[in-house]
């Protein structure tokens, strides 16, 4: 057993530039599930047009990044906008709804083999990264060691900038948050009637709310694939959705910390989880009848599941919630 | 302020005060849940600087009544204004910015604010509730600063100064019906509407929530409650408008409203001088409405 190894890779998956994306994705759902209670599960909807919207007019009309930057902005709004129009008025089920099907008609159309010389089809969208190299100061074909993890120059950028993303974006949440359009957010979350007999605008705040996540949910997506240099479908399936409210569950829901640790200790754990059964399976240290090479990676998921399962049973605050939060039974 | 001129023709037959200046008149309100009529009022008016009370019981459409005033819902007819402006198809957002503010039956503190935060989103017209202006502190603190000490104030009046700064969730259900009217106050309104603020409230903080209520007459607000509590009603009201089935059946002050055998009929019921089995049994009878 290689314990050393397995500590890098596992230290190494929760803090690479994959991560930062994760968490940039997480804390705009945060800002709609935790701070607004606007339970989107159309997530990966979100990061997919910010990695799509980016990557086509580079790559299939030669549009230079600060032009493509803004169009992606502009599409992230326009989805959170045709959203929300029709189901913000309705109950919050109603919006879980939409968003998923919504985010799965996304991928299934990047996906389909009719829209291939738009969106590249099952092949992604690819090339499009060339700016982010020669903005790059550091070799990107350079490795780098950590540990016994080795990265090249262009990872060990992105997950700089990356990170740096996520401190700008949560210390922006921070600001809003404290300021009194944050107070009215958690309010709608509490208890939208009760804002609305208040004066509120309720319907314009969930708009609003709705498209601050949207947007940074979108330049998460961007980076994830802007860290692999290709934007591909796989990357946003539902799982990316779950994989957020994962996040910002075991981080504190409505907390600006909350993705971050969130992130973090998600990865590790089930990083770790699999490099330890696989190195404990290719060793024999496991009975077969247990876990086998085969199977190893479904394990993975069964134990990092259950894992989570017993934070939320036990601690269901999240690592930063506020204990005190939990004791009133919210609706 | 009391003593408004009177007028020739009172605006509403019903109406026993000739003074009459009515800063909210609904007009042939009616709103249907399928084949039940929920609320079919004629004519309804609450005048300017005076304590109304709306009676009648349970299922008589009073809190149903209330959502269509306040934009909560919608009427399949009629017509409202308040002061002199017509708002039937005003959403619930836009009543409350016009200055006719509400609370809520059930009540609804944010549980997950503290009492202060609670407060402090009461205020209207605030500069840091937009989106651009939220990320800049300095553009807001001030502001910031004359809300809580006019929240301080009013924590200070309803007693819940010491409660400042634990989260609502953890107050007592009478605290959170002050609470509910102190954040309604701190939205300067003109007509503040109380659904049941008696109801689940113990006899001591009950003294001090009529003294309260009082007090916004005293400051010159006009108070529109709904209770069932017959002390309170008797107590501070200038004008009883009694509701049974939807529909108003009497108007008038409490002393009269209490000598109307129509009320007494629909409130007590008509056999309320009987045995309480027989009594039980008849309103088994008459099945009971949904509240």
């Amino acid at each position: 057993m290689n314990w050393e190894l397995i500590f890098w890779n596992a230290l190494y998956t929760a803090i690479n530039a994959a991560a930062a994306g994760y968490c940039i994705v997480a804390a705009g759902l945060n800002v709609h599930v935790g701070y607004t209670g606007l339970l989107n599960f159309g997530q990966a909807g979100f990061a997919a047009v910010g990695a799509y919207a980016f990557s086509i007019p580079i790559v299939e009309y030669g549009w230079s990044w600060y032009w493509a930057l803004p169009l992606m902005l502009a599409c992230s709004v326009a989805l959170a906008l045709l959203l929300g129009l029709p189901t913000l008025r309705l109950r919050a089920d109603y919006l879980a709804i939409v968003t998923i099907a919504v985010a799965e008609i996304i991928r299934l159309f990047l996906n389909s083999t009719r829209f291939t010389w738009l969106t590249g089809g099952t092949d992604g969208r690819n090339g499009w990264t060339t700016f982010f190299e020669d903005l790059n100061p550091i070799d990107n074909t350079a490795r780098f060691n950590m540990g016994a993890q080795s990265i090249d120059g262009y990872r060990l950028f992105m997950a700089i900038v990356g990170w740096s993303l996520v401190v700008l974006i949560s210390v922006f949440i921070w600001a809003l948050m404290r300021s009194p359009w944050g107070r009215v957010l958690k309010s709608i979350r509490e208890d939208e009637d009760a804002a609305r007999a208040l004066g509120k605008n309720v319907l314009a705040f969930k708009m609003q709310s709705l498209v601050l996540g949207g947007v940074i949910g979108s330049i998460g997506g961007l980076w994830l694939s802007a860290q692999k240099q290709s934007a591909q479908t796989g990357e946003f399936a539902t799982t990316l959705t779950f994989f957020a409210f994962l996040i910002i569950v075991l981080g504190g829901l409505g907390r600006v910390k909350g993705p971050i640790v969130g992130t973090m200790i998600f990865f590790f754990v089930i990083q770790f989880v699999d490099n330890l059964l696989q190195q404990a399976t290719r060793n024999e240290k496991i009975p077969e009848w247990i876990v086998d090479t085969s199977n190893f990676g479904v394990v993975k998921n069964i134990v990092a599941g259950l894992a989570l399962a017993l934070l939320v049973v036990f601690r269901p605050q999240g690592i930063f919630g506020d204990k005190r939060e939990q004791v009133f039974d919210v609706r | 302020m009391s003593d408004e001129p009177t007028s020739p023709i009172p605006a509403d037959p019903a109406s026993l005060d000739p003074a009459s200046d009515p800063i909210l008149v609904a007009e042939g309100i009616m709103r249907r849940f399928g084949g039940l009529t929920a609320v079919n009022v004629e004519h309804f008016e609450v005048q300017r600087n005076k304590i109304t009370a709306l009676i009648g019981p349970n299922g008589a459409g009073k809190t149903t009544f209330f959502n269509l005033l306040t934009g909560f819902d919608t009427p399949d007819s009629g017509t409202s204004r308040f002061n002199g402006k017509l708002m039937s198809e005003t959403s619930a957002h836009k009543v409350a910015q016009m200055g006719m503010v509400r609370t809520f039956q059930l009540t609804k503190a944010l549980s997950r604010l503290t009492v202060m935060e609670n407060m402090r989103l009461g205020a209207a017209n605030q500069r840091g509730e937009r989106f651009w202006i939220g990320p800049f502190k300095f553009l807001w603190r001030d502001e910031e600063t004359a809300i809580t000490e006019k929240a301080d104030e009013l924590l200070e009046r309803f007693k819940l100064d010491h409660m400042r700064d634990t989260f609502a969730g953890s107050l007592s259900g009478g605290q959170r019906k002050l609470l509910e009217m102190a954040r309604a106050l701190m939205t300067d309104p003109e007509l503040i509407m109380l659904d049941e603020p008696m109801a689940g409230v113990n006899p001591a903080l009950k003294q001090s929530l009529l003294g309260h209520v009082k007090e916004l007459k005293n400051e010159g607000r006009t108070v529109l409650f709904v209770e069932h509590d017959m002390d309170m009603v008797h107590e501070i009201s200038d004008r009883v408008v009694v509701m049974a089935q939807g529909e108003i059946i009497a108007e008038g002050t409490a002393m009269e409203i209490s000598g109307n055998q129509d009320v007494i009929d629909a409130y007590l019921g008509a056999h309320h001088d009987l045995d309480i089995g027989e009594m039980t049994d008849a309103l088994m009878e008459e099945g009971e409405e949904a509240p």
